[in-house]
Protein backbone atom coordinates (compact mmCIF):
# COMPACT_ATOMS: atom_id res chain seq x y z
CA UNK A 1 0.00 0.00 0.00
CA UNK A 2 1.62 3.66 -0.90
CA UNK A 3 0.13 6.50 1.75
CA UNK A 4 0.49 10.23 0.94
CA UNK A 5 2.32 11.77 3.13
CA UNK A 6 0.58 15.47 3.38
CA UNK A 7 2.87 18.54 2.38
CA UNK A 8 6.04 16.54 3.04
CA UNK A 9 6.26 15.84 -1.06
CA UNK A 10 6.54 11.96 -0.34
CA UNK A 11 4.82 9.12 0.15
CA UNK A 12 5.22 5.67 1.92
CA UNK A 13 5.17 2.18 0.45
CA UNK A 14 3.90 -0.03 3.60
CA UNK A 15 5.01 -3.08 4.39
CA UNK A 16 6.02 -5.81 7.00
CA UNK A 17 8.63 -8.42 7.75
CA UNK A 18 7.19 -11.73 9.31
CA UNK A 19 9.94 -14.28 10.59
CA UNK A 20 10.10 -17.13 12.98
CA UNK A 21 12.60 -17.96 15.11
CA UNK A 22 12.85 -20.81 17.61
CA UNK A 23 16.00 -20.14 20.44
CA UNK A 24 17.30 -23.03 21.57
CA UNK A 25 17.86 -22.82 25.28
CA UNK A 26 21.10 -24.73 25.38
CA UNK A 27 22.32 -26.57 28.61
CA UNK A 28 22.65 -23.53 31.01
CA UNK A 29 19.81 -21.64 30.24
CA UNK A 30 17.73 -24.96 30.03
CA UNK A 31 18.50 -26.69 33.73
CA UNK A 32 17.90 -22.96 34.76
CA UNK A 33 14.35 -22.83 33.22
CA UNK A 34 13.51 -26.42 34.26
CA UNK A 35 14.17 -25.75 37.96
CA UNK A 36 11.88 -23.10 37.49
CA UNK A 37 9.11 -24.53 35.75
CA UNK A 38 9.18 -28.15 37.76
CA UNK A 39 10.28 -27.10 41.23
CA UNK A 40 9.58 -23.00 41.50
CA UNK A 41 13.37 -22.81 42.12
CA UNK A 42 15.87 -19.96 40.37
CA UNK A 43 19.51 -21.09 40.30
CA UNK A 44 22.66 -18.93 39.97
CA UNK A 45 25.99 -20.54 38.30
CA UNK A 46 29.50 -19.84 40.41
CA UNK A 47 32.98 -18.52 38.74
CA UNK A 48 35.56 -20.77 40.24
CA UNK A 49 37.76 -18.26 39.80
CA UNK A 50 36.29 -15.04 41.36
CA UNK A 51 33.93 -16.57 43.11
CA UNK A 52 31.01 -14.36 41.91
CA UNK A 53 27.50 -16.15 41.32
CA UNK A 54 25.52 -15.05 38.54
CA UNK A 55 22.12 -14.90 37.86
CA UNK A 56 20.54 -15.56 35.02
CA UNK A 57 23.23 -18.32 34.60
CA UNK A 58 25.80 -18.44 32.10
CA UNK A 59 28.54 -21.23 30.63
CA UNK A 60 31.33 -18.99 31.62
CA UNK A 61 32.45 -16.22 33.91
CA UNK A 62 32.24 -12.72 31.72
CA UNK A 63 34.75 -11.20 34.01
CA UNK A 64 37.86 -14.16 34.05
CA UNK A 65 36.68 -16.38 31.15
CA UNK A 66 36.07 -19.44 33.35
CA UNK A 67 33.97 -22.01 32.47
CA UNK A 68 31.44 -22.08 35.37
CA UNK A 69 30.06 -25.62 36.34
CA UNK A 70 29.18 -25.08 40.13
CA UNK A 71 25.31 -24.14 40.62
CA UNK A 72 24.01 -22.54 43.52
CA UNK A 73 20.51 -22.60 44.72
CA UNK A 74 19.10 -19.21 45.64
CA UNK A 75 16.26 -18.42 47.47
CA UNK A 76 14.28 -15.83 45.45
CA UNK A 77 14.34 -12.96 47.48
CA UNK A 78 16.60 -10.14 47.20
CA UNK A 79 16.76 -6.76 47.14
CA UNK A 80 15.52 -3.97 44.67
CA UNK A 81 18.59 -1.86 43.08
CA UNK A 82 16.66 0.08 40.29
CA UNK A 83 13.19 0.44 38.81
CA UNK A 84 10.92 2.31 36.18
CA UNK A 85 7.50 2.39 35.41
CA UNK A 86 6.60 1.94 31.36
CA UNK A 87 3.73 4.36 31.13
CA UNK A 88 3.62 3.90 27.05
CA UNK A 89 2.14 1.03 25.48
CA UNK A 90 3.92 -0.57 22.75
CA UNK A 91 1.18 -4.09 22.03
CA UNK A 92 3.70 -6.38 20.21
CA UNK A 93 6.51 -6.58 23.04
CA UNK A 94 4.65 -5.82 26.26
CA UNK A 95 3.75 -8.78 28.81
CA UNK A 96 0.73 -6.55 30.46
CA UNK A 97 -0.87 -3.74 29.75
CA UNK A 98 0.97 -0.35 31.08
CA UNK A 99 1.50 0.94 33.40
CA UNK A 100 3.84 -1.26 34.52
CA UNK A 101 6.61 -1.89 36.92
CA UNK A 102 10.15 -3.64 35.81
CA UNK A 103 12.80 -4.04 38.38
CA UNK A 104 16.29 -5.12 38.80
CA UNK A 105 16.89 -7.65 41.65
CA UNK A 106 19.93 -8.50 43.09
CA UNK A 107 18.78 -11.78 44.76
CA UNK A 108 20.17 -13.12 48.00
CA UNK A 109 23.46 -15.36 47.18
CA UNK A 110 24.19 -14.00 44.27
CA UNK A 111 26.40 -11.19 42.29
CA UNK A 112 24.44 -9.67 39.99
CA UNK A 113 20.57 -8.62 39.22
CA UNK A 114 17.74 -10.24 37.44
CA UNK A 115 15.49 -7.84 35.82
CA UNK A 116 11.65 -8.54 35.48
CA UNK A 117 8.26 -7.39 36.37
CA UNK A 118 7.53 -6.15 40.16
CA UNK A 119 3.86 -6.91 41.19
CA UNK A 120 1.42 -6.63 44.52
CA UNK A 121 2.58 -3.25 45.10
CA UNK A 122 1.37 0.17 44.30
CA UNK A 123 3.37 1.96 41.54
CA UNK A 124 3.68 5.27 43.74
CA UNK A 125 5.39 3.11 46.68
CA UNK A 126 7.94 1.39 44.91
CA UNK A 127 11.77 2.00 46.56
CA UNK A 128 14.93 1.00 45.74
CA UNK A 129 16.21 -1.25 48.64
CA UNK A 130 12.96 -2.61 48.91
CA UNK A 131 12.75 -6.58 49.79
CA UNK A 132 11.27 -8.70 47.46
CA UNK A 133 10.27 -12.12 46.37
CA UNK A 134 9.85 -13.95 43.16
CA UNK A 135 6.03 -15.39 42.84
CA UNK A 136 5.62 -18.21 40.35
CA UNK A 137 2.74 -18.59 37.98
CA UNK A 138 0.48 -21.79 38.54
CA UNK A 139 0.75 -22.96 35.30
CA UNK A 140 4.32 -23.00 33.98
CA UNK A 141 6.05 -23.09 30.46
CA UNK A 142 9.25 -23.30 31.17
CA UNK A 143 10.20 -19.62 30.12
CA UNK A 144 11.07 -16.14 31.67
CA UNK A 145 7.40 -15.48 32.77
CA UNK A 146 6.92 -18.60 34.92
CA UNK A 147 8.16 -16.30 37.15
CA UNK A 148 5.09 -14.19 37.22
CA UNK A 149 6.60 -11.16 39.11
CA UNK A 150 8.64 -9.58 42.39
CA UNK A 151 6.64 -8.69 45.11
CA UNK A 152 7.63 -6.88 48.29
CA UNK A 153 8.36 -9.16 50.87
CA UNK A 154 5.86 -8.47 53.73
CA UNK A 155 7.91 -7.70 57.26
CA UNK B 1 51.42 6.12 14.70
CA UNK B 2 51.48 7.54 11.03
CA UNK B 3 48.89 10.65 10.81
CA UNK B 4 45.25 10.32 9.61
CA UNK B 5 43.39 13.71 8.99
CA UNK B 6 39.29 14.29 8.36
CA UNK B 7 39.77 15.47 4.89
CA UNK B 8 35.92 15.86 4.38
CA UNK B 9 32.37 15.68 6.12
CA UNK B 10 28.54 16.14 5.54
CA UNK B 11 25.47 15.89 7.33
CA UNK B 12 22.15 16.10 6.04
CA UNK B 13 19.43 18.41 7.63
CA UNK B 14 18.29 15.76 10.50
CA UNK B 15 14.43 15.42 10.50
CA UNK B 16 11.45 13.52 12.28
CA UNK B 17 10.56 11.97 8.23
CA UNK B 18 13.03 13.13 5.68
CA UNK B 19 11.44 12.91 1.83
CA UNK B 20 14.79 11.22 1.02
CA UNK B 21 14.97 7.44 0.71
CA UNK B 22 18.03 5.48 2.34
CA UNK B 23 19.85 6.01 -1.12
CA UNK B 24 19.02 9.30 -1.86
CA UNK B 25 20.17 10.64 2.00
CA UNK B 26 23.55 8.51 1.10
CA UNK B 27 24.18 9.81 -2.10
CA UNK B 28 23.32 13.31 -0.49
CA UNK B 29 26.12 13.36 2.17
CA UNK B 30 29.03 11.07 0.05
CA UNK B 31 28.62 13.51 -2.83
CA UNK B 32 29.06 16.97 -0.13
CA UNK B 33 31.88 15.20 1.62
CA UNK B 34 33.66 14.83 -1.60
CA UNK B 35 32.99 18.49 -2.20
CA UNK B 36 33.84 19.14 0.84
CA UNK B 37 37.09 17.62 0.83
CA UNK B 38 37.69 18.79 -3.32
CA UNK B 39 38.14 15.27 -3.85
CA UNK B 40 36.46 13.09 -6.62
CA UNK B 41 34.72 9.26 -5.92
CA UNK B 42 37.71 8.42 -8.11
CA UNK B 43 39.88 9.45 -5.29
CA UNK B 44 38.27 7.23 -3.48
CA UNK B 45 40.26 3.77 -2.58
CA UNK B 46 37.95 1.99 -0.31
CA UNK B 47 35.25 2.92 2.04
CA UNK B 48 33.22 1.86 4.85
CA UNK B 49 29.42 2.08 5.54
CA UNK B 50 27.34 1.94 8.78
CA UNK B 51 24.02 0.56 8.36
CA UNK B 52 21.99 -1.73 10.52
CA UNK B 53 19.59 -4.72 9.48
CA UNK B 54 16.56 -3.98 11.75
CA UNK B 55 16.71 -0.05 11.28
CA UNK B 56 16.54 -0.93 7.60
CA UNK B 57 14.40 -3.16 7.28
CA UNK B 58 16.32 -5.39 4.96
CA UNK B 59 18.63 -8.39 5.18
CA UNK B 60 22.71 -7.55 4.58
CA UNK B 61 21.09 -3.95 4.30
CA UNK B 62 25.13 -2.23 3.87
CA UNK B 63 24.61 -3.83 0.01
CA UNK B 64 22.06 -1.65 -0.93
CA UNK B 65 23.89 1.83 -1.05
CA UNK B 66 26.94 0.23 -2.72
CA UNK B 67 25.26 2.48 -5.50
CA UNK B 68 24.82 5.25 -3.54
CA UNK B 69 28.37 5.46 -2.03
CA UNK B 70 29.72 4.98 -5.18
CA UNK B 71 31.55 1.56 -4.01
CA UNK B 72 30.93 -0.87 -6.57
CA UNK B 73 34.14 -2.08 -7.52
CA UNK B 74 36.31 -1.07 -4.88
CA UNK B 75 37.00 -2.48 -1.20
CA UNK B 76 33.95 -1.97 1.08
CA UNK B 77 32.90 -3.21 4.45
CA UNK B 78 30.44 -2.35 6.72
CA UNK B 79 29.75 -2.13 10.17
CA UNK B 80 26.89 -2.25 11.79
CA UNK B 81 26.98 -0.49 14.57
CA UNK B 82 27.49 3.31 15.62
CA UNK B 83 29.29 5.78 13.12
CA UNK B 84 32.07 6.20 15.70
CA UNK B 85 33.20 2.56 14.97
CA UNK B 86 33.34 3.12 11.52
CA UNK B 87 35.35 5.81 11.39
CA UNK B 88 37.31 4.02 13.87
CA UNK B 89 37.42 0.90 11.10
CA UNK B 90 38.33 3.77 8.52
CA UNK B 91 41.63 4.80 10.36
CA UNK B 92 42.55 1.28 10.62
CA UNK B 93 42.39 0.45 6.97
CA UNK B 94 44.55 3.33 6.07
CA UNK B 95 46.66 2.29 9.55
CA UNK B 96 47.35 -1.01 7.12
CA UNK B 97 49.19 0.70 4.95
CA UNK B 98 47.22 -0.53 2.05
CA UNK B 99 44.54 2.30 1.48
CA UNK B 100 45.35 6.38 1.80
CA UNK B 101 41.47 7.56 1.77
CA UNK B 102 38.41 6.25 3.05
CA UNK B 103 34.95 7.17 2.91
CA UNK B 104 32.72 6.44 5.50
CA UNK B 105 29.15 6.68 5.38
CA UNK B 106 26.44 5.90 8.08
CA UNK B 107 22.34 6.94 7.57
CA UNK B 108 19.57 5.32 9.11
CA UNK B 109 15.68 6.26 9.11
CA UNK B 110 14.43 5.69 11.97
CA UNK B 111 10.86 6.42 10.37
CA UNK B 112 10.68 3.73 8.34
CA UNK B 113 10.54 1.47 11.44
CA UNK B 114 8.49 1.44 15.55
CA UNK B 115 11.75 2.15 17.48
CA UNK B 116 10.51 0.27 20.71
CA UNK B 117 10.03 -2.91 18.47
CA UNK B 118 13.69 -2.84 16.58
CA UNK B 119 15.17 -1.94 20.34
CA UNK B 120 13.43 -4.51 22.26
CA UNK B 121 15.34 -6.91 19.82
CA UNK B 122 18.37 -5.84 21.27
CA UNK B 123 17.93 -7.99 24.47
CA UNK B 124 18.45 -11.43 24.65
CA UNK B 125 15.65 -13.29 23.80
CA UNK B 126 16.04 -15.82 26.65
CA UNK B 127 16.15 -13.77 29.48
CA UNK B 128 14.99 -10.20 28.59
CA UNK B 129 13.07 -9.60 25.78
CA UNK B 130 9.52 -11.20 26.90
CA UNK B 131 9.86 -8.25 29.84
CA UNK B 132 9.22 -5.41 26.80
CA UNK B 133 12.15 -3.95 27.31
CA UNK B 134 13.09 -1.22 24.70
CA UNK B 135 16.00 1.92 24.24
CA UNK B 136 14.06 4.00 26.56
CA UNK B 137 12.85 1.72 29.45
CA UNK B 138 16.22 0.26 30.26
CA UNK B 139 17.94 3.76 29.94
CA UNK B 140 15.15 4.28 32.99
CA UNK B 141 16.82 1.52 34.73
CA UNK B 142 19.97 3.17 34.19
CA UNK B 143 18.72 7.06 34.97
CA UNK B 144 17.06 5.56 38.39
CA UNK B 145 20.21 3.43 39.40
CA UNK B 146 22.59 5.96 38.64
CA UNK B 147 20.73 9.23 40.05
CA UNK B 148 19.98 6.81 43.42
CA UNK B 149 23.67 5.99 43.77
CA UNK B 150 25.32 9.46 43.17
CA UNK B 151 21.83 11.91 44.69
CA UNK B 152 21.66 13.29 40.96
CA UNK B 153 18.55 14.93 40.76
CA UNK B 154 16.06 15.02 37.84
CA UNK B 155 16.19 18.49 37.80
CA UNK B 156 19.99 18.50 37.21
CA UNK B 157 19.38 15.98 34.05
CA UNK B 158 16.68 18.35 32.93
CA UNK B 159 19.35 20.58 32.42
CA UNK B 160 21.46 18.45 30.20
CA UNK B 161 17.87 19.09 27.78
CA UNK B 162 17.37 22.45 28.25
CA UNK B 163 21.38 23.40 27.28
CA UNK B 164 21.38 21.39 24.43
CA UNK B 165 17.99 22.02 22.76
CA UNK B 166 18.98 25.51 23.21
CA UNK B 167 22.44 25.47 21.68
CA UNK B 168 20.64 23.20 18.45
CA UNK B 169 18.71 26.81 17.73
CA UNK B 170 22.30 27.51 16.60
CA UNK B 171 22.85 24.19 14.49
CA UNK B 172 20.80 24.40 11.08
CA UNK B 173 21.61 20.50 10.88
CA UNK B 174 19.28 20.02 14.69
CA UNK B 175 15.75 18.16 14.52
CA UNK B 176 14.66 20.07 17.74
CA UNK B 177 15.81 23.35 18.57
CA UNK B 178 13.84 24.29 21.32
CA UNK B 179 13.68 27.03 23.67
CA UNK B 180 12.87 25.23 27.03
CA UNK B 181 13.12 25.64 30.49
CA UNK B 182 14.04 23.20 33.22
CA UNK B 183 10.18 23.36 34.51
CA UNK B 184 9.13 22.01 31.20
CA UNK B 185 11.37 19.33 31.04
CA UNK B 186 9.55 18.37 34.75
CA UNK B 187 6.06 18.71 33.30
CA UNK B 188 6.64 17.07 29.91
CA UNK B 189 5.32 13.25 30.17
CA UNK B 190 6.37 10.65 31.89
CA UNK B 191 7.28 7.98 29.75
CA UNK B 192 9.28 5.41 31.64
CA UNK B 193 10.03 6.84 35.20
CA UNK B 194 12.38 8.71 35.90
CA UNK B 195 12.44 9.57 31.90
CA UNK B 196 10.36 12.13 30.26
CA UNK B 197 9.49 13.14 26.84
CA UNK B 198 11.49 15.54 27.16
CA UNK B 199 14.62 13.73 28.58
CA UNK B 200 14.95 11.43 25.05
CA UNK B 201 16.38 12.30 22.04
CA UNK B 202 14.01 12.13 18.90
CA UNK B 203 13.37 9.34 16.27
CA UNK B 204 15.62 10.77 13.19
CA UNK B 205 15.62 10.13 9.57
CA UNK B 206 19.54 11.57 8.53
CA UNK B 207 23.14 10.59 7.33
CA UNK B 208 26.62 11.61 7.47
CA UNK B 209 29.72 10.96 5.56
CA UNK B 210 33.55 11.30 6.23
CA UNK B 211 36.66 11.24 4.47
CA UNK B 212 39.98 9.86 5.87
CA UNK B 213 43.36 10.12 4.32
CA UNK B 214 46.87 9.66 5.42
CA UNK B 215 49.16 12.39 5.79
CA UNK B 216 50.87 12.50 2.44
CA UNK B 217 47.46 12.38 0.45
CA UNK B 218 45.50 15.04 2.49
CA UNK B 219 47.61 18.08 1.41
CA UNK B 220 45.44 18.26 -2.15
CA UNK B 221 42.35 18.50 -0.17
CA UNK B 222 40.64 21.88 0.33
CA UNK B 223 40.19 22.10 3.53
CA UNK B 224 42.79 22.24 6.28
CA UNK B 225 43.05 18.99 7.89
CA UNK B 226 41.77 18.00 10.94
CA UNK B 227 44.28 15.17 12.80
CA UNK B 228 42.98 12.24 14.55
CA UNK B 229 45.17 12.45 17.75
CA UNK B 230 43.89 9.55 19.76
CA UNK B 231 41.34 6.85 19.85
CA UNK B 232 39.94 4.22 22.05
CA UNK B 233 37.01 1.99 22.68
CA UNK B 234 35.74 -0.66 25.09
CA UNK B 235 32.79 -2.58 25.59
CA UNK B 236 30.51 -3.87 29.18
CA UNK B 237 29.00 -7.32 29.26
CA UNK B 238 26.04 -7.78 27.71
CA UNK B 239 23.06 -8.54 30.17
CA UNK B 240 22.08 -5.33 32.06
CA UNK B 241 21.79 -6.93 35.41
CA UNK B 242 25.64 -8.05 35.28
CA UNK B 243 26.04 -4.73 35.32
CA UNK B 244 26.35 -1.98 38.05
CA UNK B 245 24.73 0.11 35.31
CA UNK B 246 25.90 3.47 37.32
CA UNK B 247 29.10 2.52 36.83
CA UNK B 248 31.40 3.96 33.77
CA UNK B 249 34.49 2.07 33.96
CA UNK B 250 34.56 0.89 30.38
CA UNK B 251 33.97 4.55 29.05
CA UNK B 252 36.80 5.70 31.51
CA UNK B 253 39.19 2.77 29.99
CA UNK B 254 38.22 4.11 26.02
CA UNK B 255 38.76 7.39 27.02
CA UNK B 256 42.13 6.70 28.95
CA UNK B 257 43.13 4.89 25.73
CA UNK B 258 42.39 7.86 23.09
CA UNK B 259 44.12 10.74 25.57
CA UNK B 260 47.22 8.79 26.35
CA UNK B 261 47.97 7.91 22.25
CA UNK B 262 46.93 11.98 22.00
CA UNK B 263 49.20 12.92 25.29
CA UNK B 264 46.92 13.87 27.24
CA UNK B 265 47.13 13.88 30.69
CA UNK B 266 44.64 16.22 32.17
CA UNK B 267 41.34 16.00 29.85
CA UNK B 268 39.70 19.14 31.48
CA UNK B 269 42.48 21.12 30.98
CA UNK B 270 42.93 20.32 27.36
CA UNK B 271 39.97 19.46 25.66
CA UNK B 272 38.31 22.69 24.28
CA UNK B 273 35.04 20.88 23.19
CA UNK B 274 32.86 17.73 23.28
CA UNK B 275 30.48 16.45 21.43
CA UNK B 276 29.36 13.29 23.53
CA UNK B 277 26.35 10.70 23.05
CA UNK B 278 23.66 11.79 25.60
CA UNK B 279 20.85 9.74 23.83
CA UNK B 280 19.22 10.45 27.05
CA UNK B 281 19.25 13.64 29.01
CA UNK B 282 21.33 11.71 32.10
CA UNK B 283 23.33 10.24 29.81
CA UNK B 284 25.37 13.24 29.70
CA UNK B 285 26.17 13.55 32.87
CA UNK B 286 27.11 9.85 33.38
CA UNK B 287 30.02 10.37 30.39
CA UNK B 288 31.28 13.63 31.21
CA UNK B 289 32.37 11.48 34.82
CA UNK B 290 33.52 8.54 32.26
CA UNK B 291 35.48 11.32 30.23
CA UNK B 292 37.12 12.40 33.07
CA UNK B 293 35.24 16.15 32.85
CA UNK B 294 35.01 15.90 36.26
CA UNK B 295 35.27 13.25 39.00
CA UNK B 296 32.67 9.78 39.43
CA UNK B 297 29.51 11.29 40.70
CA UNK B 298 29.67 15.01 39.55
CA UNK B 299 27.75 15.38 36.22
CA UNK B 300 25.93 16.59 38.19
CA UNK B 301 28.11 19.25 40.01
CA UNK B 302 29.29 19.98 36.53
CA UNK B 303 25.96 20.77 34.88
CA UNK B 304 25.39 22.91 37.78
CA UNK B 305 28.43 25.01 37.41
CA UNK B 306 27.70 26.00 33.20
CA UNK B 307 31.03 25.46 32.27
CA UNK B 308 29.57 22.68 30.11
CA UNK B 309 27.76 25.71 28.53
CA UNK B 310 28.45 27.18 24.76
CA UNK B 311 30.57 30.10 26.76
CA UNK B 312 32.09 28.05 29.33
CA UNK B 313 35.72 26.61 29.84
CA UNK B 314 34.26 22.75 28.48
CA UNK B 315 31.67 23.14 26.24
CA UNK B 316 29.63 19.92 25.41
CA UNK B 317 27.26 19.24 22.55
CA UNK B 318 27.08 22.87 21.24
CA UNK B 319 25.83 21.29 18.18
CA UNK B 320 22.77 20.45 20.40
CA UNK B 321 23.82 16.73 20.98
CA UNK B 322 22.03 13.38 20.67
CA UNK B 323 19.08 15.18 22.24
CA UNK B 324 18.32 17.36 19.31
CA UNK B 325 18.80 15.10 16.64
CA UNK B 326 19.31 10.86 16.73
CA UNK B 327 19.41 9.54 13.26
CA UNK B 328 21.06 6.08 14.93
CA UNK B 329 24.52 5.03 13.63
CA UNK B 330 25.07 8.35 11.92
CA UNK B 331 24.77 10.11 15.59
CA UNK B 332 27.78 9.14 16.52
CA UNK B 333 29.91 10.32 13.49
CA UNK B 334 27.30 13.31 13.67
CA UNK B 335 29.52 13.92 16.77
CA UNK B 336 32.77 13.77 14.87
CA UNK B 337 32.15 15.99 12.06
CA UNK B 338 30.70 18.56 14.32
CA UNK B 339 34.02 18.64 16.30
CA UNK B 340 36.15 19.13 12.52
CA UNK B 341 33.54 22.00 12.13
CA UNK B 342 34.66 23.74 15.58
CA UNK B 343 38.54 22.44 14.98
CA UNK B 344 37.99 24.01 11.18
CA UNK B 345 36.57 26.95 13.31
CA UNK B 346 33.69 27.33 10.31
CA UNK B 347 30.90 26.55 13.14
CA UNK B 348 28.96 29.25 12.17
CA UNK B 349 26.61 30.13 15.12
CA UNK B 350 27.96 27.93 17.73
CA UNK B 351 31.37 28.15 17.60
CA UNK B 352 33.48 27.33 20.45
CA UNK B 353 36.04 30.22 20.05
CA UNK B 354 39.68 29.02 19.97
CA UNK B 355 39.04 25.20 19.90
CA UNK B 356 41.80 23.49 19.08
CA UNK B 357 41.99 20.25 20.48
CA UNK B 358 38.28 18.14 20.29
CA UNK B 359 36.73 14.93 21.66
CA UNK B 360 33.93 12.90 19.80
CA UNK B 361 32.00 10.39 21.68
CA UNK B 362 29.71 7.17 20.54
CA UNK B 363 28.09 4.27 21.79
CA UNK B 364 26.70 0.98 20.88
CA UNK B 365 24.22 -1.51 22.72
CA UNK B 366 22.03 -1.26 25.29
CA UNK B 367 22.40 2.04 28.32
CA UNK B 368 25.94 2.15 26.56
CA UNK B 369 27.44 -1.54 26.38
CA UNK B 370 30.32 0.04 24.55
CA UNK B 371 31.66 3.63 24.08
CA UNK B 372 33.92 5.19 21.12
CA UNK B 373 36.24 8.26 21.65
CA UNK B 374 38.41 10.46 19.36
CA UNK B 375 40.56 13.22 20.22
CA UNK B 376 40.76 15.83 17.27
CA UNK B 377 43.35 18.30 16.91
CA UNK B 378 43.89 21.07 14.47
Amino acid sequence: MTIELGNTGSRIHESRIKLQYNWWLGKIAGRFYEEIRDRCKIWGIKCPQCNLVFVPPKDNCPKCFCKMNEWIELSGTGILTTYTIVRYPVPMIQPVEPPFPLGIIHLDGADTGLIHLLGEIDIDQIEVGMRMQAVFKEKREGNLLDIKYFKPVRA
Amino acid sequence: MERVAIVGIAQTKYQRISPSSHDEMAFEVTREALDDAGLEITDIDNTVTCTNDFWDGRTISCMTITDATGSSNVPTTNVEGDGTYGVLMGLMRILSGHFNRTLIVAQSKGSVGISNLITNAIFDPLFERMLGLDAVNSAALQARRYMTKFGITPEQCAKASVKNHKNAQKNPYAQLPLDISVEDVLNSKMLADPIRLLDTSPISDGACAIILARESDSKKCRNKPIWIKGVGHSTDTYHLGDRDLADVSVLATAAKTAYDMAGIKNPKEVINIAEIYDAFSYMELMWTEGLGFCERGEGGDLIDSGETQIGGSLPVNPSGGVLSAHAVLAAGMARIAEVVLQLRGTAEDRQVRGAKVGLAHGIEGACGQGHCVFVLGS
